[in-house]
């Protein structure tokens, strides 16, 4: 499945929830089974600090493709992370780079991205793309 | 103006905004620490000041520049009376309390010597830690820190000890933004002044709430935001003994400020536009006065036991609830409530309220050291105005049942 295709897939999931409490709850559940970054990983050099929330990202590259992991200790914040992880995981650089993030505004969680919401997740976004291009030019 | 018998249901039809819905949820506004709701009256005020009264102040020859310049005047002396100052010219308008305070720290702060000390407290802001801290690496002093109790209470026996001809300053919070503790500063000040030492107060967290008499208080400086006290952003007070604030140096220099300009030397206004370089916010300062106005209408001393029922209702039924844990305890405290919850983080809390149409404000509240003496990352805090009533705690209280089910589940 396309990038696009996965982003796709969550907005239809999405579509059910009508109101606001049922979409966080699903979230939530979400952000619930996105597995914990072990200890030792929970490193200074992984670690985004939000104003609100903090997000640890670790990133493995297996046959050209990103594999990442991320934890936060906020759990709605890790469920949005755990849609992120999603749709990038097991994607090329190339293509990471190249495509449009446009589920989160779709599904009506774009304040969460907001740079002015500091609370990590445009910071790891960033963080995913960077690491993305560092890995091509190596 | 007397003040009117004091009805909640009356001041709310005053102010617009908390008519409104959001999600389709009536809106239930506990942020009031973080910034107030505005009357209608400061609306139509700051309206009316730029439909029909607009222009430059203090300099221009015409008409609608006397106007603005009297309005401005008005406003000054209205909160110097509100807040029983001696003369307009104690009042400086400024930015807000961050700016009140970084005035005081670079001007007042320019006759400090290496050595010297200013005691602030554990409980404050950033924005009265930094301007200090900023003033020690220019000058040489020292930073000294008030310790709290666990239940955010000032150590008063360690304040005595701290206390030498070397004190030059005591900048404290009047009321703590993040643990409602009101400080006992009547005592503070008497005792900062045995020994020679001045005091600034950080009011943005006590003007609304309490009747404030900078005469009996004596303190020094005494700062607030006009936002947080139902007027516009962008406007803020620096009350200063006049004595005081005569022998300091300008802080900016530029128009309004001078008294004669030449290139080899240049003389200074007189107070207080010695201290209000540029065209200041005008209309800022006309609607704070408008705002201030309006406080003159209300029984502020009902109204701050409305907001201490509002306080220890909330606290009280909050207080029931498993593994959640009021942050500040102080006895003397009113209109915050500050907690965590045992496995919750404040975020997840606060975006589920905010789901729910309740406003509060979660994290460290700029109070960082504080989270760092309680070691938590921050709190859920609920902060209260006089326009708020039971039955919207009520409300608070079902929707933070549901989040943390949702959470907890």
């Amino acid at each position: 499945m396309s990038i696009q295709e996965k982003q796709q897939e969550i907005i239809d999931e999405f579509a059910i929830y009508d109101d606001w409490m049922d979409k966080y709850e699903y979230i939530i559940e979400l952000g619930k089974s996105v597995p914990t970054l072990a200890p030792e990983l929970k490193t200074k050099d992984r670690l985004i600090e939000g104003c609100q929330s903090n997000v640890w990202l670790a990133t493995e590259i297996k046959e050209g493709k990103m594999h990442f992991s991320a934890d936060s200790d906020a759990i709605i914040t890790k469920g949005i992370i755990g849609l992120l992880i999603q749709v990038y995981n097991n994607e090329s650089p190339a293509d990471i780079l190249q495509a449009e993030l446009f589920f989160i505004n779709q599904i009506g969680l774009a304040e969460h991205l907001s740079p002015t919401r500091a609370n990590g997740l445009l910071s790891m976004v960033k963080r995913m793309k960077t690491e993305a291009l560092q890995s091509l030019a190596k | 103006m007397t003040p009117q018998p004091f009805s909640v249901a009356a001041i709310r039809e005053l102010f617009p905004a908390l008519r409104q819905k959001v999600y389709g949820k009536q809106l239930i506004y506990f942020d009031n620490g973080a910034t107030s709701q505005k009357p209608q009256i400061v609306l139509d005020t700051l309206a009316q000041y730029y439909a029909l009264e607009n222009a430059n102040i203090h300099r221009g020859v015409h008409y609608l520049s006397q106007q603005a310049t009297s309005a401005y005047e008005e406003a000054r002396k209205t909160i110097q009376h509100y807040i029983g100052a001696k003369g307009p010219q104690e009042i400086i308008f400024t930015k807000g309390t961050t700016d009140s305070i970084n005035l005081v720290a670079f001007s007042f702060g320019e006759r400090l010597k290496p050595g010297d000390e200013i005691l602030i407290s554990a409980m404050e802001h950033h924005s009265n830690i930094v301007p200090w801290q900023l003033l020690c690496e220019r000058k040489g002093c020292h930073l000294r820190v008030i310790p709290i109790s666990k239940s955010g209470e000032l150590d008063l026996d360690a304040y005595d000890q701290m206390l030498s001809e070397r004190t030059k300053l005591l900048a404290i919070t009047h009321i703590s933004n993040t643990l409602g503790t009101i400080n006992p500063v009547k005592e503070l000040i008497k005792k900062a002044h045995q020994v020679g030492a001045k005091v600034l107060l950080d009011g943005a967290q006590s003007i609304q709430h309490l009747q404030i008499d900078v005469k009996d208080l004596n303190c020094d400086f005494y700062t607030f935001s006009g936002h947080k006290v139902f007027g516009p952003t962008g406007i803020g007070v620096l009350y200063g003994k006049e004595d005081l604030l005569d022998s300091m140096p300008p802080y900016q220099g530029g128009g309004d400020m001078i008294s004669k300009v030449t290139f080899e030397r240049t003389t200074y206004n007189t107070l207080p536009l010695k201290f209000e370089a540029g065209t200041p916010h005008i209309a800022g300062a006309i609607g704070l006065g408008s705002a201030i106005s309006f406080l003159k209408g209300i029984d502020m001393h009902a109204a701050a036991a409305h907001e201490l029922e509002l306080t220890q209702y909330a606290q009280g039924i909050l207080d029931t609830f498993e593994g959640l844990h009021i942050i500040g305890e102080a006895k003397n405290k009113t209109s915050v409530v500050s907690f965590t919850i045992d496995g919750m983080h404040p975020f997840d809390i606060g975006t589920l309220l905010d789901k729910q149409g309740i406003a509060v404000r979660t994290g460290h509240h700029c109070t960082q050291p504080l989270m760092d003496f309680y070691q938590i990352p921050g709190t859920v805090r609920a902060s209260f105005a006089f326009y708020n009533t039971k039955e919207e705690i009520d409300i608070f209280i079902a929707a933070l049942e549901r989040s943390i089910q949702i959470l907890g589940a």
